[in-house]
């Protein structure tokens, strides 16, 4: 109070500063000083994150340079480290749990929005919020006790038999690697897209549909071709969303992953992803260099997501120009 | 206003009595290895004496930096300090730091081999070979030769070893680094190391899940967890060249065995420790006490709990399956006590 009363007409003409107090009196600038402060405090913790984890990696960063990511070597006796498996776990993963979530994912959220009646949908929903506050141990232990042994019996031997002869689908069935840890990360991101895009699909407003309706469209035509379009923003969201919590997942990863820092082309092969290393080696990391190498993989973790989510984002305003430019022709 | 100012003074009240109670508070942090005994000790000790130590298991790792860093009182560790360590000791808080054996553990070796019930035995090289990847089915004659009478199927070895760093892989692999000549010269010991096959679980119940679940594989979990879960092992042929099932009385032995050759300063590995009876895969776990401390209470509350939990406090160690101290350790630990100040 004191330091803006002092500060406030300096800074501005007399009649300015009469606004000012007025404002303040009815609280806006008030509001708008403490919102603005909220704001910036993310800002601030981004760029404090991003500083730390490039200070604390300066032992690494310089002994390695750029061979720390196309390196595959990771030994903390030797002191040698390489980060391109860990890369490599992380993005294959989240790619599998995409591949499943997304189709699945809006799938459901169509159904829950455009075709479920109201009684059906607004349980389900309860259920969907439930699933996604479950705490990532559990689907670790769903993964452990059900989709391992699964897909050591079933599912591996069967996609062997019958796809084998593609590269994804060859080597021993162990249950874990690539392939379970994707199928338990779209477990885990599902709930997050069908949420968001329901939300998006329901606020898509009633004339849009009336319209393709009495143009003559089926439901599923004005669903499809019209509510879907207009909500894929939205969608794409929910999409960044799940993408985002893919690639950071730790506990649930590290229990199915197979903890081996390898690079195969088989999603059978077991593998490692950035944030199950960290959370595996740092309490006992130690020598110096072997810590700072963890931190330095955070710092890849984090530029990993920033490249990815601008890419998605640079992605969805390409094709929502090229989709309005086609819906206003 | 004025109640709320009332409400200020009790708590402020209580806040101060709270305070005083807890004027001696003592904080460690290291090993999860020992957690179980060390809780048990400072629970007892601060029902019998009223000093609070307050113990976080953060790991051996973590407990030797925060002891250094000086924002623990004292740290733990499966594996001792390296000369490095100790020499960035020194350098930070211009005095040494001691290591004290607490108790002993072990490691052992657990298996899933479909059809096979009887208790298996390993020879160092049958273990350094399977996990170095050159023993790489069950019926090898390095295994096979030990198991006279049992039918080993063909099939591949999967090894399991943990993805965490953690003490029971330094124990692990400081055994195989002292049996194998191969082992020590391409993957050497550590809490975390490179391993040149095998799939990687989370602590020892990670271990545990994955060797249950995988048919035809081997791994390595601390005695105490096995003990606990009822977690079938092997034996493993120790220096005397005897088959050796791990259990508190062949651990202790270990213990015993490597009296002669006890450093001063305790650091000591006993893997590979000679004695007949002796199992082979053993280690102690050691408190970290600063030689130096400013706060005079704080020492002798520290140097009275170590005196106890040396000798009185090992009465509890075996119903927590770990292993005692042998008498003579603990005869030069209390000497070595006086070397606190």
């Amino acid at each position: 109070m004191a330091s803006s009363s002092i500060n406030v007409p300096s800074a501005s003409p007399v009649a300015g500063s009469r606004s000012f107090l007025s404002k303040l009196r009815d609280g806006d600038e008030i509001a708008r000083l403490i919102t603005f402060l909220f704001a910036a405090t993310v800002v601030l913790i981004t760029v404090g994150l991003v500083v730390e984890l490039w200070i604390d990696s300066a032992l690494p960063r310089h002994k390695f340079g750029f061979s720390f990511f196309v390196t595959s070597v990771w030994d903390p006796i030797a002191e040698q480290f390489g980060a391109l498996p860990f890369i490599y776990g992380t993005l294959v993963t989240a790619g599998v749990a995409l591949f499943l979530a997304v189709p699945l994912g809006i799938g459901a959220a169509i159904f829950l929005a455009e075709l479920a009646p109201q009684k059906l949908s607004d349980p389900l929903q309860f259920f969907i919020d439930l699933l996604a506050a479950v705490p990532s141990v559990i689907y670790g232990l769903l993964g452990v006790f059900i989709v391992i042994p699964m897909m050591r019996e079933w599912i591996q031997p069967a996609l062997k038999n019958t796809l084998g002869f593609l590269p994804l689908f060859q080597g021993p069935a162990y249950g874990v690697g690539f392939f379970t840890a994707g199928i338990v990360l779209a477990i885990m991101v599902i709930p997050y897209i069908i949420s968001v895009s329901r939300e998006v699909l329901l606020s898509v407003p009633r004339d849009q549909r009336e319209a393709a309706l009495a143009l003559g469209s089926t439901r599923w035509e004005s669903t499809w071709k019209v509510v879907v379009p207009f909500a894929k923003t939205g969608i794409m969201g929910s999409i960044f969303l799940a993408l985002a919590r893919a690639l950071g997942e730790t506990m649930a990863v590290t229990m199915v992953i197979g903890n081996t820092p390898t690079i195969s082309s088989s999603l059978f092969s077991p593998g490692y992803s950035i944030a199950a290393v960290i959370a595996n080696e740092f309490t006992e990391a130690t020598g110096d260099m072997h810590l700072s190498a963890l931190i330095e993989l955070g710092l890849v973790l984090f530029l990993l997501t920033f490249i990815l989510n601008g890419l998605a984002r640079l992605l969805m305003l390409l094709t929502t120009q090229r989709g309005s430019g086609m819906g206003h022709a | 206003m004025k109640r709320l100012a009332g409400m200020l003074v009790v708590v402020l009240a209580l806040g101060g009595i709270v305070w005083a109670q807890n004027a001696l508070l003592i904080n460690g942090a290291g090993a999860t290895f020992p957690n179980p005994i060390y809780s048990k000790w400072f629970n007892d000790f601060h029902k019998a004496n009223g000093t609070q130590i307050n113990y976080q298991p953060v790991g051996s790792g973590a407990g030797i930096k925060q002891v250094t860093e000086g924002t623990v009182d004292f740290g733990a560790t499966d594996g001792p300090m390296n000369d490095e360590q100790i020499k960035a000791y020194r350098a930070k808080n211009g005095a040494g730091i001691l290591h004290f054996p607490t108790v002993l553990g072990a490691v052992v070796p657990t298996y899933n081999v479909p059809g096979v019930n009887a208790p298996l035995n390993f020879t160092p090289e049958a273990l350094a070979g399977i996990f170095l990847g050159r023993v790489s089915k069950w019926n090898d004659p390095t295994i096979a030769n030990a198991n006279k009478g049992v039918n080993l199927p063909g099939n591949d070895i999967v090894v399991i070893h943990r993805s965490d760093g953690s003490g029971t892989t330094y124990i692990w692999t400081d055994y195989l680094s002292k049996v194998s000549g191969d082992w020590k010269d391409k993957v050497s010991k550590g809490t975390s190391v490179n391993w040149p096959v095998g799939l990687g679980g989370k602590g020892n119940e990670g271990v545990t899940g994955l060797i249950k679940q995988t048919p035809n594989s081997i791994g390595y979990v601390e005695l105490i967890y096995a003990a606990q879960n009822k977690v079938p092992y092997g034996a493993v042929k120790n220096s005397a060249g005897t088959f050796v099932s791990a259990d508190l009385a062949s651990v202790t032995e270990a213990g015993v065995g490597a009296v002669k050759t006890m450093p001063e300063d305790f650091r000591v590995s006993i893997t590979n420790a000679p004695g007949k009876t002796a199992y082979p895969i053993s280690s102690f776990t050691w408190l970290l006490i600063p030689e130096k401390f400013k706060d005079a209470g704080k020492r002798d509350a520290l140097k009275k709990f170590l005196t106890w939990a040396i000798t009185d406090g090992q009465g509890s160690a075996e119903n927590l399956s770990y292993a005692k101290l042998p008498k003579e350790v603990v005869d030069k630990e209390l000497k070595a006590i006086n070397k606190v100040q």
